[in-house]
Parts: structure tokens; sequence; C-alpha cells
């Protein structure tokens, strides 16, 4: 029961007129520096919920004195690092990649931006630094499926391969066995002919037919000795470089199923600038022509 | 008469019912406007309700807890939005039941991850993620070439339905059907209504098996329509507003 507070007499400090059994209880005052650190946070957070988005409302929420708002800081920064690269980026857009790759200061930008949007979005099928993958064509070599000069390789990326862009590169090999247009005797022998055109010798008669299947059939996108033709998107067969693989086993399957692997059209993803950066980029990785 | 807190300390029925009448304003403060507020879901067009066949495929990144390695949130961050596109939107995660948005980036954010790669680099990566990320430590999904179980499509869309999704009866009554259209398990068949129902549902036989709708192409499905049905070039700023 609350007695009368007191002076106690060994710290000097007054109690708090409490007694349990005889015990009393001394009434020490917090630390001054705690005290005051505790003032200051109330005070800190009024200001704060002032200043910044706080209190809900009935309808919608005080959004504070000082403007801030996170998305409106993200626009902010975006817009500061467009700003910072907006020269360049101009100059990227208007430059044709020949050009662009005798500037010194504009390939230091490509290789920088190319090499983050390039891992970003090309690495996942064509490996990091264009190794490519099975289906997913090798950008660091000779061979080019639709063309490795620079107007070639823009084209490419901007607008993709078999996909729903109006201006995709189309080419559709057909489907030779599944649609039954060449027979299994005539796919075996034509796939021992694309055989021996990159040096694998198969049966001498096989590769003979093989050879005048191959003319009325595939030489019309390939070549005629499969060299291949980059405006129809043919392959080139006698290099001894597989997308889907070079066994035996593989290119009959090539041939009877078809392989229409596509690719997005980037300039629906990514903005001309980029696009451009990537194109020169890749141009770059080694094969460009 | 002096207030004295002894009198609360003393009497326990009068501190319950002011403890109570504490509690309540705290609670009140924060719940209240949730249901007040006019809207915390930005008025943006484009966000649909799932299409069977991605429901299913989405049933199936659950199941195989692809949430616990994979977010779905794009934060308000400039090096997020640099790599994955626009900050996710509240409006893009209004009919997930559960959401999806995770809280553990062991791989890559996947909210935009759609039309980013083909249809047969998805199929090839689920297959063996290593046979084109060399440096992956995905676990492979060959299995999921098995047949897809869609007897209960229709289910699926009545219990999302009771959760406030807005399928109609049509949806409902089409659902095994568009699931098959959508997987190109009936390539006779028109698209049209399909595309009606769900606009920028990506069509087409995913894994190259077209007599059969597989858990792959379900999976697939759904991958390639995430964070693709808002068209951020067509968005005013203010419209985000919430």
């Amino acid at each position: 029961m609350p007695t009368k507070i007191e002076k106690d007499a060994t710290t000097g400090t007054e109690t708090t007129g409490h007694e349990w059994d005889g015990i009393k209880e001394l009434n020490t005052p917090l630390p001054k520096w705690w005290l005051y650190t505790f003032y200051a946070c109330i005070v800190w957070g009024v200001i704060y919920t002032v200043l910044f988005p706080s209190w809900p409302t009935l309808s919608s929420h005080f959004g504070g004195t000082a403007g801030y708002s996170r998305r409106g800081e993200v626009a902010a920064d975006l817009a500061a690092q467009k700003a910072g690269q907006a020269e360049l980026r101009e100059k990227i857009v208007a430059m044709d990649i020949d050009s662009i790759r005798k500037d010194p200061a504009l390939m230091g930008y490509v290789q920088a931006a190319g090499r983050v949007a390039f891992a970003d979005n090309c690495a996942g099928c064509h490996g990091a630094g264009g190794a490519g993958a099975v289906g997913f064509p090798t950008l660091a070599d000779d061979d080019w499926i639709w063309g490795g000069k620079p107007d070639q390789i823009l084209q490419t990326i901007t607008y993709g391969i078999r996909n729903t862009n109006e201006n995709s590169r189309v080419s559709d090999m057909p489907r030779f066995g599944a649609d039954s247009l060449l027979t299994k005797e005539q796919i075996g022998d034509v796939a021992d002919y694309v055989l021996s055109l990159s040096g694998t010798t198969g049966k001498a008669d096989a590769v003979e037919r093989g050879a005048l299947v191959f003319a009325e059939n595939c030489a019309a996108c390939h070549g005629e000795k499969g060299e291949g033709i980059q405006d129809m998107g043919g392959p080139r067969l006698s290099d001894g470089i597989w997308l889907y693989g070079g066994d035996r086993k593989t290119v009959v399957e090539t041939i009877t199923y078809a392989r229409r692997g596509n690719m997005p059209a980037w300039s629906e993803r990514l903005d001309p600038a980029t696009v451009k950066v990537l194109a020169t980029y890749v141009h770059a990785l080694g094969g460009g022509q | 008469m002096k207030f004295s807190h002894a009198i609360i300390e003393k009497n326990v029925i009068l501190m319950a019912v002011l403890t109570l009448i504490t509690v309540s304003i705290g609670g009140l403060v924060q719940i209240v406007p949730l249901f007040t507020v006019e809207t915390t879901i930005e008025r943006v067009e484009g966000v649909r309700p799932y299409s069977p066949l991605e429901l299913a495929g989405r049933n199936i990144y659950v199941r195989e807890g692809c949430y616990l390695c994979h977010s779905q949130q794009i934060r308000t961050f400039k090096d997020e939005v640099e790599r994955y596109g626009h900050y996710s939107l509240a409006a893009e995660s209004m009919y997930d039941h559960p959401f999806q948005w995770g809280s553990k980036r062991t791989g890559p954010d996947l909210a935009r991850v759609g039309g980013k790669y083909s249809n047969d680099w998805h199929v090839a990566h689920l297959n063996n993620p290593r046979a084109l990320v060399p440096e992956s430590i995905m676990p492979t999904y060959q299995f999921l070439n098995r047949p897809l179980n869609f007897d209960d499509a229709a289910e699926h869309l009545k219990t999302l339905r009771t959760l406030g999704v807005p399928y109609s009866e049509d949806d409902i009554a089409n659902a095994q059907k568009d699931l098959k259209v959508q997987a190109g398990a009936l390539p006779d068949e028109d698209t049209t209504a399909l595309m009606a129902r769900y606009p920028k549902a990506a069509l087409g036989d995913f894994d190259g098996k077209p007599e059969q709708v597989t858990e792959m192409d379900a999976l697939v499905a759904y991958l390639q329509m995430l964070g693709t049905l808002v068209d951020f070039t067509k968005i005013n700023p203010e419209d985000l507003k919430q």
C-alpha cells in the first residue's frame, strides 16, 4: 500500500511510495541521455509522418508534404541515367554499325552496355560469349544462318526469327519424313550425302542416290553444294558445324521432322539503341563479317 | 476526483475495458482503411484471369515450389527495372490465389519472363537447365513431359470464382475445350473464341507433341504469359496512382 514518499538515506533518491512486506521501491529517474533520445525519436516520428506518405485516410492515404514516392524515385533514377547516356545512344541509333565500329568512344560504350544487355537477354539461349548450345546457334563463329554482316545481324535481332512479328525472318523446312515427302530410304541416302559434304564418308552408292534427292529437294534453300543460302535462312551444310548435331541419327531426325527454332523480335522488348548496341556487340564477338 | 493510475490498477474490469479500447484504436487505424480506400489496385487495362491451360501450369508451378527460388515481383529499384522490366503492379497479381511474389531469388525473377525466350528454349531448359545455362543449379524437370490431368479444369475455374475471380459461365463451360485448343491438341479448332476470352494467351503445341497435352505444355503456357498482359507503352503514370 502506498506509504508516504520518503528520501532513501543511502542513495539520496526518493521512493515510489509503495511498500510490500517492508520492501520499498526506489523511484530512480531515467538516465537523461535515454530520456532525450526517446523524446527525439517521438519528434522525428511526427516530422516523418508529416513529410512522407504515412497515415491512412478513409478513401486514400496522406501522401506527405515532401512529395516523395518510391515509384517517382525510380522514374527519376532511370531518367537521369537515360539523360547521361542520351548523347551516346542517339549517336548509336543514328549511325550505321560500320561507322560505330570506327569510333573508339562508341565502341567502348557498346562493349560495356552490350555485355550487360547480352548477358540478360541473349546468353540464356546463345550462351555466355555467344558460345551457343544445341538448337541455339553459336554467335562467335563464322557460320551464319541469316548472315553475319552488321545489317543482317541487326535485322535478325530487331525482328527475330519465326515469331509473330510481321517482319520476322521466316523459313520453313518441310517435314520430309513426317509429312511423307520422302521415303525412309531416301532420307537415309540424303543424310549420307549431307554428311559427305563435310567429309564424313558413307556408302558410295547411298551418297550418290542422296545427291539426286538433295538436288531436287534441298538445294533450293541449302544451295547446290550445301553451301547455304542466307537470304532464305537455309543453313550451310558443308562446314561441319551442326546446330542440332552432326551424327547420322540426328541428321535423319532433322530431315524427318524438320527444325523450326525461333527467336523473339527484340524490338518489341528493347529500345532501338539497345538493339543496335547488341547487333554491334554480337558482330564483334568474333564472327562478324 | 483526482485521476490516479491506482484506480485502473485496482479494477480489473475497468482495466480490461480500457485495454480493449486502446488495442481497438490501433487495430482500426490499420484495418478500416483496407475496406474504405477506393482501391489499392492500379487502374490498368489488360489484366485478365488465367486461361485453363495457364492455370494448370500455374498449379504445377505451385506444386513444384518454383516460388522457393523464383520471385515474381520486380521491385521499384533502378537495377531491378533495368534487368527485369517495369516494376510489378498490384493489378498484375489481382487474380492470383495465392500470389507467387516469393521472397527468395536463387534463380532470376520471373514476373516478366513471358515472351523473353522461345517455347523450345523453355522445354529444353526445363528438361535440362545445364544444357543451356552451364552454371545453373536448377533441378531438371524432365518428368513434366507426362500427360496433364485436366479432368478438373472447370472445377479450378469455379473454385477461383468463389474467391472473386470473374470467370463467366461461358468460361467455365468451355474450360476443357479452351485448354486443349490452347495446347494445340485440336489443330482444326478455331482459336477466335479462346483469344477473345483470354487475350494474349500463348498458343501452340509447346513441347512438340501435338497429340498430347503434357504438364510441360501447361507450365510453358503459364511462363509465356507472365508479365505480358499490361501494355506499358500505353500506360499513363497517373493511372498507376493507387
